[in-house]
């Protein structure tokens, strides 16, 4: 019994070497019910056409690798199950950033921002090896531990209509990865991100649209973690007054 | 990198959102169903009752938080949604939606003064 439904795929297609500029390619696909979007990728790709270019690995929405636009929405193509889209899918690059070929984006900004706001724990105190783990309470887990989920898919800064206009603004994963390390414990390196997280191009850029939490395929709700450095940014700002700093 | 100035205008903003969520319903409850549907008397928004109100420190405090704080939700909202809706004069909205919240800001400190 097959059970196989026939869909077009129009590719954004780009090869910098022979492309002016990017154009569609449309691919006719036998798809299986169950298949999602990469699947079909991966048939053109073994099928259809070897030259074809996109990210992936894992499968499962766990890499973050995936990421392109799916019909028009920031979607993991691994999650994307095709029974939930019509016979003509289109397919293209993440949006607001740079193509390097085909489906694939350059990163570069995003890396670059990601660093700049120190992802990893700071320590409080160093430790030797001898003295034993650094011990965490599940309440101080809890705290911070939605916003470890990310895995930084970038689908929240291809939503962004914000980092669209403004190239320079650090953007929602990198925000919410900073407010994670702020409330983690064992972490006493908030005074240094928030050179950039307090900065005009950090939490102060966002205009709290909040695509970002609805396209975040692992709810972690970059747009709540902003909000609440704004809060807390804002705090600092006015209490600095009264301490006399600056 | 700088620390931005935004607190300024977002503390106010943020506090003003927070002020008209909780208690603007109540003031819209009262003004605009309760006593219209005369389910409260009139005479609870009587001129001499307000006046009496508007008359001690408590109650100008309370009232210039009605007015001044979401003045200061409005504006930054709508600097957000101008610019949202693309209109890239963000100096010249901003000056506009500010020195708007700040003439309603004063002009609710002098109008309680003067009670």
């Amino acid at each position: 019994m097959s059970t196989k439904r026939t869909i077009t795929f129009e590719v954004m297609r780009y090869r910098p070497e022979s492309d002016a500029e990017p154009s569609y390619q449309t691919y006719s696909v036998p798809c299986e019910q169950e298949w999602v979007v990469l699947d079909a990728l991966l048939y053109i790709k073994d099928n259809l056409d070897t030259t074809l270019s996109f990210r992936w690995s894992c499968h499962m929405a766990v890499c973050g690798s995936c990421g392109m636009i799916v019909n028009g929405e920031p979607m993991l193509s691994c999650k994307a199950f095709l029974r939930d889209y019509p016979d003509v899918i289109r397919v293209e690059p993440l949006t607001n950033f740079p193509i390097e070929r085909d489906l694939v984006i350059v990163m570069d900004d995003f890396i670059t921002k990601l660093a700049s706001i120190k992802p990893y724990i700071i320590p409080k105190e160093e430790r030797k090896v001898e003295q034993g783990e650094y011990l965490q309470t599940p309440v101080q887990l809890k705290k911070f531990k939605q916003y470890t989920l990310c895995i930084n898919c970038l689908l929240c800064y291809a939503a962004c209509p914000q980092y669209g206009l403004v190239p320079e603004f650090v953007g929602p994963a990198a925000l919410a990865l900073a407010h994670r390390y702020n409330l983690d414990s064992r972490d006493n390196g908030r005074s240094q991100r928030q050179e950039i997280a307090a900065s005009h191009d950090g939490v102060w850029e966002c205009s709290f649209v909040g695509a970002c939490s609805e396209v975040c395929p692992k709810h972690v709700d970059p747009a709540g973690a902003i909000q609440q450095t704004k809060i807390a940014s804002t705090m600092d700002y006015f209490l600095g007054f009264l301490q006399g700093g600056s | 990198m700088a620390k931005s100035h935004k607190p300024i205008v977002w503390g106010p903003f943020a506090a003003g959102g927070t002020f008209a969520a909780f208690f603007n319903p109540v003031l819209i409850l009262v003004t605009g169903i309760l006593v219209p549907l005369g389910l409260l008397s009139g005479d609870v928004l009587s001129y001499t009752r307000a006046h009496e109100f508007a008359g001690g420190w408590i109650g100008k405090l309370i009232l210039f938080a009605f007015v001044a704080l979401p003045a200061w939700h409005a504006a930054h909202r709508l600097r957000i949604t101008v610019h949202d809706f693309g209109v890239r004069a963000d100096i010249l909205v901003a000056v506009l939606v500010y020195a708007s919240a700040a003439l309603a800001t004063v002009v609710a400190i002098v109008s309680l003064l003067a009670i």
